[in-house]
């Protein structure tokens, strides 16, 4: 299996703040990857240091076989266009409409014709489920499940390989973001897509995600499959898991 | 390192005979590449009418939602020709992601898009659009004026409403802050007028004279007006991005459910501490303005400054300067209405929070430059 992420040993400091201290996990083709953690635990930050926002201070990340801490200007642009990535709060272009927002990176990018973006456009917007009216909305006109398919709109634009996504489902309500986790699925499904996501919404985590890995205490405590980090002992496992929430769950849902 | 070899897109057009013709899409077809190949496209096809095709597309490396949509588009054209299509040796690839975006291409296509207006019609539209936006605005306005003032009144009747700290921390702001830059336009202004009136003078041998132009002048007219610009190039801008960042994100929201009421909170205190330091100002700029025009006076006409001092209090009677500092109060109050009026006005969007402040600051110059106006019309009819 292709190996899609590969980090290893990272450090983050933030002024004596330790981040992480020697966090590795290995991401494959086509899985539907989970970064959890508590608030704080810094897999956000890690997210960030994938997509080139921000710099580990040691240790090594390996995306689409770039090596992201050595990489020229042109290798950086190189990759950039070959992931997507949903913020957590869309930060879709509030000036532009959503069909501008998707359109964004083919006008800059490349010489196609304006209808074949709008073609383009039209399909995204379809595969995301949005309505033909959105279109031409303005994001602060959305709502919040909206913003989100949006967003993921805009992170198909190019059609990715790899594609990010920082809490897809927070803020939205238990039908939407079943419907935004079934969406995540299908699209793996039928653009052969890798995903990683960030998540604590247990439902994504017990539904669609193929592995993950647990953070704390600055380190991964657990990477792998459900059952496989389920017989995990840890304490952090014990909190997120066993606690009441995921309790009720592992009673009526598995 | 992945592998960069790319081969440019293009597509051969071969004819075997009369009837049957050969496409051929070859290399990778990615968005990047693909800008110019439209044009040669279309040549390609336009000519084929009503023949049977076979669209070669085994040679394809690598094919994206944008390539596999010109050869969508293209068998859409060639359909409507007349010509009967046939794709050979696609790949698996190839036909899936064909099936997908046919799939989501048609979905939805049904609802029929609304129809382009004519430009004269979307101008018409424009402008009345324009229009009622003008009148709405301007009903809002005087609303905002109206729901002001009882907010004023009610704390008059009870004093402990109002916010005593925050008007103190808003002259701060708004008053002592400002007085470098105030110090440093209404020198100039001193300077200016020093200038240009002693060239003048000095051909009549009037140098004396000098004293009561700049007294009067500056007393009466420039100090207020331009203390009072800068003022709103300073605080009403201020005024509008504060209470637009705070409307951006819900902070005016959360005070309203919680009863602070944002008039009482946010606008009474701004707009009482302008009033209060705006007439500060305009003395403060009476007096720098006047030492302005004063040191010219000295080093062009030779006027000392004990000369200049006994001649102003001669000449320059105290109306002039109360006349001044009167206009303060009235040009505050504008200034703060149309900075906070504009600053609830900011919609959602941050680009917005730009234009409502550069309305704020342009409203509120001109509304202060024609309400100076108004004074002079009314002062000169009562003869003052």
């Amino acid at each position: 299996m292709t190996v899609v992420i590969k980090a290893r040993d990272i450090v983050t400091r933030f002024g004596d703040n330790v981040v992480h201290d020697g966090v590795s996990l290995t991401v494959n083709a086509g899985e539907i990857y989970g970064l959890l953690g508590g608030s704080g635990s810094g897999k956000s930050t890690l997210l960030r240091e994938f997509i080139l926002l921000l710099r580990p201070h040691a240790g090594s990340i390996r995306v689409l076989d770039y090596d992201v801490m050595a990489l020229s200007p042109f290798q950086a642009e190189q990759l950039r266009r070959r992931w997507g990535i949903l913020f957590q709060s869309g930060a879709l272009y509030s000036s532009l409409t959503v069909a501008e927002n998707i359109a964004v990176m083919l006008q800059e990018y490349t010489d196609l014709s304006s209808d074949v973006i709008a073609d383009i456009v039209h399909i995204k917007l379809n595969m995301v489920g949005l309505p033909e009216h959105a279109a031409d909305l303005y994001p602060a006109e959305l709502s919040g499940g909206m913003i989100k398919r949006a967003g993921l709109a805009r992170a198909l634009a190019m059609d990715p390989e790899l594609l990010f996504l920082d809490e897809p489902t927070s803020g939205l309500d238990p039908v939407s973001a079943e419907g935004f986790d079934k969406l995540i699925m299908e699209l793996r499904d039928i653009l052969g897509l890798t995903v990683v996501m960030v998540t604590h919404d247990l439902d994504s985590i017990w539904t669609i995600v193929d592995r993950f890995a647990v953070l704390g205490d600055k380190k991964v405590v657990a990477e792998g499959d459900l059952d496989t980090v389920m017989k995990s002992q840890h304490r952090i496992i014990d909190a997120f898991f066993k606690g009441e929430r995921g309790h009720i769950r592992s009673r009526h849902g598995n | 390192m992945t592998e960069t070899r790319t081969l440019l897109p293009h597509l051969a057009c071969v004819k075997t005979s009369s009837e049957e013709v050969v496409l051929a899409s070859r290399g990778d077809w990615h968005a990047d590449l693909l800008g110019a190949l439209k044009p040669s496209l279309q040549k390609c096809i336009r000519a084929l009418h009503n023949v049977a095709l076979q669209w070669d597309v085994s040679e394809i490396g690598w094919i994206d939602t944008a390539g596999m949509l010109l050869h969508i588009q293209a068998l859409e054209q060639l359909q409507n020709q007349g010509c009967i299509v046939e794709f050979r040796g696609q790949s698996q690839d190839f036909a899936r992601l064909y099936d997908l975006l046919q799939k989501y291409r048609m979905a939805g296509a049904s609802s029929e898009r609304p129809a382009q207006r004519s430009a004269i019609v979307s101008i018409l539209d424009d402008i009345g659009k324009r229009y009622v936006g003008v009148w709405y605005t301007l009903a809002n306005f005087l609303a905002f004026i109206g729901e002001n003032f009882v907010h004023f009144l009610y704390s008059l009747r009870h004093p402990g409403a109002f916010r005593i700290k925050a008007i103190i921390k808003n002259i701060d702001d708004a008053g002592f802050k400002a007085l470098p830059i105030i110090a440093l336009t209404s020198f100039l202004i001193g300077v200016v007028i020093a200038y240009q009136g002693a060239v003048q003078l000095e051909k009549f041998g009037a140098n004396i004279f000098i004293v009561d132009m700049i007294g009067i002048s500056i007393t009466r007219e420039l100090a207020p007006l331009i203390t009072a610009i800068v003022v709103a190039g300073r605080t009403g801008s201020s005024y509008t991005a504060q209470l637009g960042v705070m409307k951006l994100t819900e902070e005016i929201d959360a005070m309203r459910t919680m009863g602070f009421d944002p008039h009482r909170f946010l606008v009474l205190p701004r707009m009482i501490a302008l009033m209060l330091a705006l007439p500060l100002l305009i003395f403060f700029a009476d007096i720098i303005g006047i030492a302005g025009g004063m040191l010219i006076s000295n080093l062009h006409l030779n006027i000392s400054f004990h000369e200049f001092l006994h001649r102003l209090q001669n000449v320059l009677a105290v109306k002039h300067v109360w006349i001044g500092i009167g206009k303060g109060p009235f040009f505050a109050w504008l200034i703060a209405v149309v900075g906070c009026f504009n600053g609830f006005q900011v919609a959602r969007d941050t680009e917005s929070i730009g234009r409502y402040t550069t309305i704020s600051v342009v409203y509120a110059i001109f509304l202060v430059i024609a309400c100076d106006a108004v004074f002079s019309v009314i002062l000169t009819g009562l003869g003052i």
